[in-house]
Formats: C-alpha cells, sequence, structure tokens
C-alpha cells in the first residue's frame, strides 16, 4: 500500500528530537495499549503483517496527527470491531454485552514470557534460492494496494544481494488472510546515489530486507 | 473492571488526546477482558517486564562482552540469536538477530522506515524518535543530518551503511571500542555503551565519561 507509513526519503518532517532520560512509557495507557495489542496478537487474533496493515489503513491525517501508541489504540479498536471480537456498541458502553467470539486459547500471566520474545517467522524451504550472494538484482516497480514490505524508495533499482536470510512467512501474502507462503529473504545494498540520484551521499550505501517476490534480474 | 494504576501519573498532562486514549484503552481492555480473551494480570506482567527486564543494558552486555572476548565477538558477527542467547541475560533471543560491526572506516545505522521494527530483546523498546517521521524519513537519504541532530560528526570519508528493517531480521549495531579501555572488566566497559550507540545514532562514551 503506498500509504503514509512509507516514509524513507520523505522530506518536510524536520529535525529528529531525541527526549534526554525518555522514560519506557510517557503514561500508563501507553503500557496498556502495548500489552493489549500484544495480546491479541499473542492468542492468534491476527498476524503481525495483518497488524501492520491496520497500522497503514488508518487515514493519512490521523496517522499523522496520533502519538506511536494512539496508532495502536486505534488500530486495536479498528481491528476488533472488524474481526467482530468487540463490537462498536460494547467499547463505547465500555462493557461487554454479548457472548464472546471463540479464539483458541486465552491470554494468561502464564504466556506472558512467550510475549517477550520476537515471534518466529524462519521456514523450511519449499524451492532453491533463485539468486545468490554477489547477484546484481533489480527490485519490481510494484504499487499493491495491500500490505507489502517493499519500500517506495527502493523499487524500481539496482543492488546486489549480500546475504541470504533463509526462508521467511511473506507479509504480503499473510496480511490478506493468504496463508503464510515462506519465500526467501535477501539482504539487497544499492549506493545511495542509484536511489536518490546523482547529488546523493557518495558515501552511502542502505540495504533493504527483500523477499524473493520483490526480486527480478536486471536487464543485461 | 477499573484499574486504579490507569489514574496514576497523568494529571499534570492536559492533552486532549491523552484523556481520549486513557479512556478509549481502558474500554478496550474492559471489554476484552470481560470476553475472556485477556487477563490484565497478564497485561501487568507484559509492563511490568518492559519497564525494569529489556533494555539496552542487556545489549550493552553484550557489546561490552564482544569488545573483551575476541572469540564471543566472532561468534556475535556469525550469529547474533546464538551468541546472545548463550549469554543467559534473556530467557530467548528472538530468530534472526544480526550484528553489524562499526570499522573505522564504516558506521553503521539501523531504522525501520515503513513501521518501528527494532531489537526490542536486546535494546527494549524503541524511542519516540526512532518511531518518528523525521528519523524514518530522513535515515536514508540524509543520514549525515541526522547524526549532527544527535551531535555526531563522522570523517567526510567514512562509509556510511544504513540497514532498513523491513522484515523480520534485526539489527543491533556493534560500536568500536573507545580508545584507552583495553583491559577493562566487562561490567566498567558496559558504562560506556548507550542505547544510540547500538542503533548507529551514537558513539559509546569515551574512557574518561566512564561511570
Amino acid at each position: 500500500m503506498d500509504g503514509i507509513h512509507d516514509m524513507g526519503g520523505m522530506h518536510g518532517f524536520g529535525k529528529v528530537e531525541p527526549e534526554k532520560n525518555e522514560p519506557v512509557f510517557h503514561a500508563a495507557w501507553e503500557g496498556r495499549c502495548l500489552a493489549l495489542n500484544r495480546a491479541m496478537g499473542a492468542i492468534g487474533a491476527w498476524t503481525i503483517d495483518e497488524g501492520r496493515a491496520g497500522i497503514e489503513e488508518l487515514p493519512p491525517d490521523v496517522y499523522l496527527a496520533s502519538s506511536y501508541y494512539g496508532k495502536w489504540a486505534l488500530r486495536l479498536q479498528n481491528m476488533v470491531i472488524a474481526r467482530g471480537f468487540a463490537g462498536a456498541d460494547e467499547l463505547a458502553a465500555g462493557h461487554a454485552l454479548r457472548e464472546a467470539k471463540p479464539l483458541p486459547r486465552k491470554l494468561t500471566t502464564a504466556d506472558v514470557p512467550r510475549t517477550l520474545t520476537r515471534g518466529s517467522f524462519g521456514r523450511p524451504a519449499l524451492a532453491p534460492a533463485r539468486f545468490a550472494v554477489g547477484d546484481r538484482v533489480r527490485t519490481k516497480n510494484i504499487h499493491p494496494k495491500t500490505h507489502t514490505r517493499l519500500p517506495r524508495y527502493a523499487r524500481g533499482h539496482v543492488g546486489v544481494v549480500e546475504a541470504i536470510r533463509g526462508c521467511h512467512v511473506f507479509p504480503d501474502s499473510t496480511a490478506v488472510g493468504g496463508g503464510e507462503n515462506p519465500q526467501w529473504l535477501y539482504t539487497v545494498v544499492f549506493d545511495a546515489r542509484e536511489l536518490f540520484g546523482e547529488a546523493a551521499d557518495p558515501t552511502l550505501k542502505i540495504s533493504i530486507e527483500a523477499f524473493e517476490p520483490y526480486l527480478e534480474s536486471p536487464q543485461p | 473492571m477499573a484499574r486504579d494504576h490507569e489514574h496514576d501519573d497523568d494529571g499534570h498532562h492536559r492533552g486532549s488526546e491523552l484523556s481520549e486514549m486513557q479512556l478509549r484503552v481502558r474500554a478496550l481492555e474492559t471489554v476484552l477482558s470481560e470476553k475472556g480473551y485477556i487477563d490484565p494480570a497478564a497485561l501487568d506482567l507484559m509492563i511490568e517486564a518492559h519497564e525494569t527486564k529489556i533494555g539496552p543494558h542487556n545489549g550493552a552486555r553484550v557489546v561490552a562482552k564482544a569488545w573483551s572476548d575476541p572469540a564471543f565477538k566472532q561468534a556475535l558477527l556469525a550469529d547474533a540469536t546464538k551468541a546472545v542467547q548463550t549469554l543467559g541475560l534473556i530467557s530467548r533471543v528472538g530468530d534472526h538477530l544480526i550484528a553489524v560491526e562499526n570499522t573505522p572506516k564504516l558506521h553503521n545505522m539501523i531504522v525501520c522506515t515503513l513501521c518501528s521494527c527494532y531489537p526490542w530483546e536486546v535494546l527494549g523498546l524503541p524511542p519516540v524518535w526512532y518511531k518518528s517521521a523525521p528519523y524514518r524519513s530522513r535515515a536514508v537519504n540524509d543520514p549525515r543530518g541526522v547524526l549532527a541532530d544527535f551531535g555526531v560528526m563522522l570523517p567526510a570519508d567514512t562509509q556510511i551503511r544504513i540497514w532498513d528493517s523491513t522484515a523480520e531480521t534485526r539489527f543491533i549495531v556493534l560500536p568500536m571500542q573507545p580508545h584507552g579501555t583495553d583491559g577493562w572488566s566487562e561490567e566498567k566497559l558496559a558504562t560506556l555503551v548507550t542505547r544510540d550507540c547500538m542503533i548507529g545514532t551514537g558513539l559509546p562514551k569515551l574512557a574518561n565519561e566512564a561511570a
């Protein structure tokens, strides 16, 4: 999705403003919001990629005007309603008004350690890797309306495969309920001038983690 | 089920987003727990872990060990998930953690232009600036400008490498060991390792800045 979330290379957002001695959470609700989102993911309400798509689908003005955990709260609300885990009327009332839609598991205190480790997304390979380390590759010029992890600034450009990271769950597929559809994942490195033109910093290289379906052999 | 601590410490804020979000999140928690999907006590434990156990102190131990133990450094650069797991700092290290080494000629910096991907088992939750539009937009095409925002100037001929975290691989920068710290204990070395130097937006503290 060519959304506002895909920010790499955009101009006009101003300076980075680090905060000295930043707390982990700036208000108690941020921690509750993080934990609620993680909890719903951990019980299988949606995949990590469906969750990311839920953030990306926020309207651009809302995305830019909301704090980070503010976006997470809106995403959580939208997704529990859209998937029938709670009704808008229940959230407005602040209480459950109906029986729950069944989910395979409930998040209990015993599950907490599991939520504190990142998920495992490596999968057995279904086919040999198409590209090798050192290969020149071109990223495809794709603009899917649904979730993708190929950023706009890196589409249609030639880079070099620097590493093969194994076969991984394919976000473009899981985000739309299409199953894991595992794909080879590569670190592909680009010269800044390839991505941003001749005026770009000549000392700069940028890499993305690119799934095989994003890549093709460059024209000879 | 109103949770008393939600009323804590927010009184001095007056932002409209705050009260709106407080109410929205409280309604979500109440409804989802009444429906039986979640246990608020589990949320308490998750929050406590993020506030106390998970943080950049873990990453600092990893870097300090790499500075003082060449075999560990080699293992870390070969497979950071496996190497960090051997330290026993955290119960389980996420898959595909990748350590990238700074050298006199090369400076590495980590970003997630699309969202907020971050090696949180070793660095904790990302700071607000890491998730902000200015950082995510400029890291890939103006890293020297971003570094200047952090007060960091690199030599003009230093090569810069940006790692955009666009998949479930995660990166941690192994910064260069500060001069004059050879033979220091791992504990003392760890006090030089800042969060930002493991993201690549900072440099380690100097020997004379040790805690």
